[in-house]
């Protein structure tokens, strides 16, 4: 524990003013104290690492750790991270995000940077709901649960992060939460250390909105509630579908070797540095159509 | 830009590449754009043209994405750009404010067409003036440019990323359809020939450096990420090292300097041309391509014996007082022609004061003001 806080302690911010803003019980620091370790573990330098978010709990993240930390408008953060990795690729870009940020104000950002495969680690911390602004319905409230703004049940139905990003065509998908924390830590290590856009969703909570709201109890309630309902994928492969109604799985979720954005926009200069025309040759051509796979 | 002997022939080009040619020329390396009439020029010149110099282009989802994108890219140290019209410039004032705020250079062109809403695409307008100077929410300075030809569209886009690196702050490029999709024989200039201006870096050790602490001339140096000074960039109002504060005497400041380093350095930013004003009664205030127009019916008033002379605003936020001033020493009349309903007028107004007669020929109606329509209002006034 010891060795843990000093190692926090090295890259926490010095200068800035705690206390953070984040309520007790929140996943938040459990999140963080895991970006830490992974950072720390592949030994990566703090002038590398650029830490990008964008408003709301996640969001004030970045603020706290020593690295080029970047907090942007609210939904956008993907945006601004695209920008920083195609001008400078040697940076190290991990983006921070919330549900409502990533999937609501956001979403149309997180499918195209899953379908470009920008090289980016973006890790959306789920909590079901929006906390800084007062417990309001977010895209991943469960149908008929309550938040501020569904105060007679939530009339929708919710995205599954992992799934959304798979099928826009992340190159890892991976899910946690913040009781697995050594899950959480080797997850976070593998969507650093990929190369393409790798999608970390961890399951988090707010005890002080939708914890309330919904009669979950208190923090260490709602982790209860994780480590029983999370199921290892490895496990999941072996489970019938009916034995896995009610719970969701942890770890890799999807891996796929592609090549990054940044790899392919590399032979568009190249063949623009060429300075002669560019031509496809037929054959190519239905070749690339017939790729273009359309179910 | 490489311009070798053979190459240096004048050209004939529109606006809109001569406009990409004049960002390649002040060294930008990354464009981030959405397509969109009657812009889309730039963004097809700069496909072709910045990969080549080893540059990035992307079309990204959207505009706000666009220029996201693009504060992204400078803040990792390269000339970045984005350009749109009407409806996209409406979505991106939210990121115009960030970069306002986190003082982060970048360059918006915005080839105006008729509003509001979806409007007269493909047709001419000067309708969001106003838009430029007061799009993004809360009290913000801007610089925007306004060019009148294809050449100074080559010009104002290098002088827009000079101002744009020289001040740390978003510089607008309000171009109109006219001005973008015109064709003009033009020589451009010979690469070496430009002022180019580079952005301010620290010279002080990382553990010395405060990002955004006060200096003489107002602009703090400015760090790249990834070079070694750490710091943090938010779009909540921050003290000098960055982070975000609610106390007075730090909000107070940064407000302070925020528009100090631009309104103390007018004289560097804005510019504006003078046609017969020498004896002029009359005077034209005119902008972009309805300058032209007004240009011709200086022309005309003169040949029927009527003293009138033309004020062409180069630099259109912030308003060019001063220019206005000295008109005032001499004229009585002033004739605002625009491609809007009177949002340049209003701030003519404002200056004078009651000091003239301020008339004006406010259309928006799709296309150009003739040298008729702008001299008419004269037709009721004795001279």
């Amino acid at each position: 524990m010891n060795g843990e806080r000093r190692l926090i302690y090295q890259y926490l911010r010095h200068d800035k003013k705690f206390p953070h803003v984040w309520c007790p019980g929140c996943g938040n620091g459990i999140v963080l104290g895991s970006l830490i370790r992974t950072v720390h573990k592949l030994g990566l330098s703090k002038d590398e690492v650029v830490l990008v978010s964008g408003i709301g709990c996640a969001g004030r993240l970045p603020v706290y750790v020593d690295f080029n930390t970047l907090h942007t408008t609210h939904g956008r953060a993907l945006t601004f991270a695209t920008g920083i990795k195609l001008a400078k690729p040697e940076l190290k870009v991990i983006v921070i995000m919330g549900d409502g940020d990533a999937t609501a104000i956001g979403g149309n950002h997180l499918i195209h940077a899953a379908r470009r495969n920008v090289d980016l680690t973006a890790i959306i911390v789920n909590n079901n709901i929006y906390g800084m602004t007062g417990g309001q319905s977010s895209p991943t409230t469960p149908h008929g649960l309550r938040a501020s703004t569904s105060p007679y049940g939530h009339a929708e139905h919710a995205f599954d992060i992992s799934r959304l990003v798979e099928a826009a065509g992340a190159s890892l998908v991976a899910r946690g939460t913040i009781y697995h924390v050594n899950l959480l830590d080797k997850l976070l290590e593998k969507a650093t250390q990929k190369v393409g856009f790798a999608v970390v969703e961890v399951i988090s909570h707010c005890p002080t909105h939708f914890g309330k709201l919904n009669l979950l109890g208190g923090p260490v309630d709602s982790m209860r509630w994780m480590s029983e309902h999370a199921v290892p994928v490895e496990r999941a492969r072996k489970m019938k579908a009916e034995e896995l109604q009610g719970k969701f799985r942890i770890g890799v979720l999807v891996e796929r070797e592609m090549p990054d954005y940044q790899s392919e926009y590399e032979r568009v200069r190249h063949r623009a540095m060429e300075g002669v025309p560019y031509r496809i040759d037929p054959q190519e051509i239905s070749k690339m159509l017939e790729s273009h796979q359309i179910y | 830009m490489s311009l070798s002997s053979e190459e240096a022939r004048p050209r004939l080009i529109q606006g809109n590449e001569a406009c990409a040619e004049g960002a390649v020329a002040a060294g930008c390396r990354f464009y981030a754009g959405y397509p969109i009439t009657p812009s889309s020029e730039i963004a097809e010149v700069l496909s072709y043209r910045l990969p080549a110099v080893g540059g990035t282009f992307i079309q990204m989802e959207d505009e706000i994405a666009s220029l996201g994108a693009v504060i992204g890219a400078s803040l990792a140290g390269v000339k970045a750009m984005t350009a749109t019209s009407g409806p996209g410039f409406s979505l991106m004032q939210e990121h115009i404010g960030f970069a306002c705020m986190a003082e982060v250079p970048c360059v918006i062109v915005n080839v105006m067409r008729g509003g509001p809403s979806t409007g007269l695409p493909t047709h001419p307008s000067q309708g969001d003036v106003q838009q430029a100077r007061w799009g993004t929410h809360g009290d913000h300075p801007i610089i925007a440019l306004t060019p009148w030809s294809v050449r100074e569209c080559f010009q104002l886009t290098v002088r827009a990323f000079n101002l744009s690196e020289k001040y740390r702050t978003p510089v607008i490029l309000l171009m109109d359809e006219v001005v973008g999709h015109m064709r003009e024989n033009v020589l451009l200039p010979e690469a070496g020939s430009l002022e180019v201006l580079e952005r301010v870096k620290p010279n002080v050790p990382p553990e010395w450096y405060i990002p955004y602490e006060d200096t003489p001339f107002g602009v703090p140096p400015m760090a790249s990420f990834g070079e070694g000074y750490r710091y943090h960039v938010t779009g909540l109002t921050h003290d000098v090292r960055g982070f975000p504060t609610l106390r007075e005497d730090e909000i107070e400041p940064f407000m302070d300097r925020l528009f100090r380093k631009i309104w103390t350095h007018l004289e560097d930013i804005q510019s504006w041309e003078t046609h017969a004003m020498e004896d002029a009664e009359i005077c034209i205030v005119a902008y972009g391509s309805v300058a032209r127009a007004a240009k011709r019916a200086v022309v005309e008033a003169r040949a029927q014996g009527k003293k009138v002379g033309l004020l062409r605003l180069v630099t259109i936020w912030p308003f060019c007082r001063r220019a206005l001033e000295s008109v005032l020493e001499r004229c009585t009349v002033i004739i605002v022609p625009e491609m809007n309903l009177g949002q340049i007028s209003r701030e003519v107004k404002r200056v004078v004061q009651g000091r003239a007669r301020v008339l004006t020929v406010s259309k928006a109606l799709g296309r150009l003001l003739t040298p008729r329509e702008i001299l008419e209002p004269l037709g009721e006034v004795r001279t």
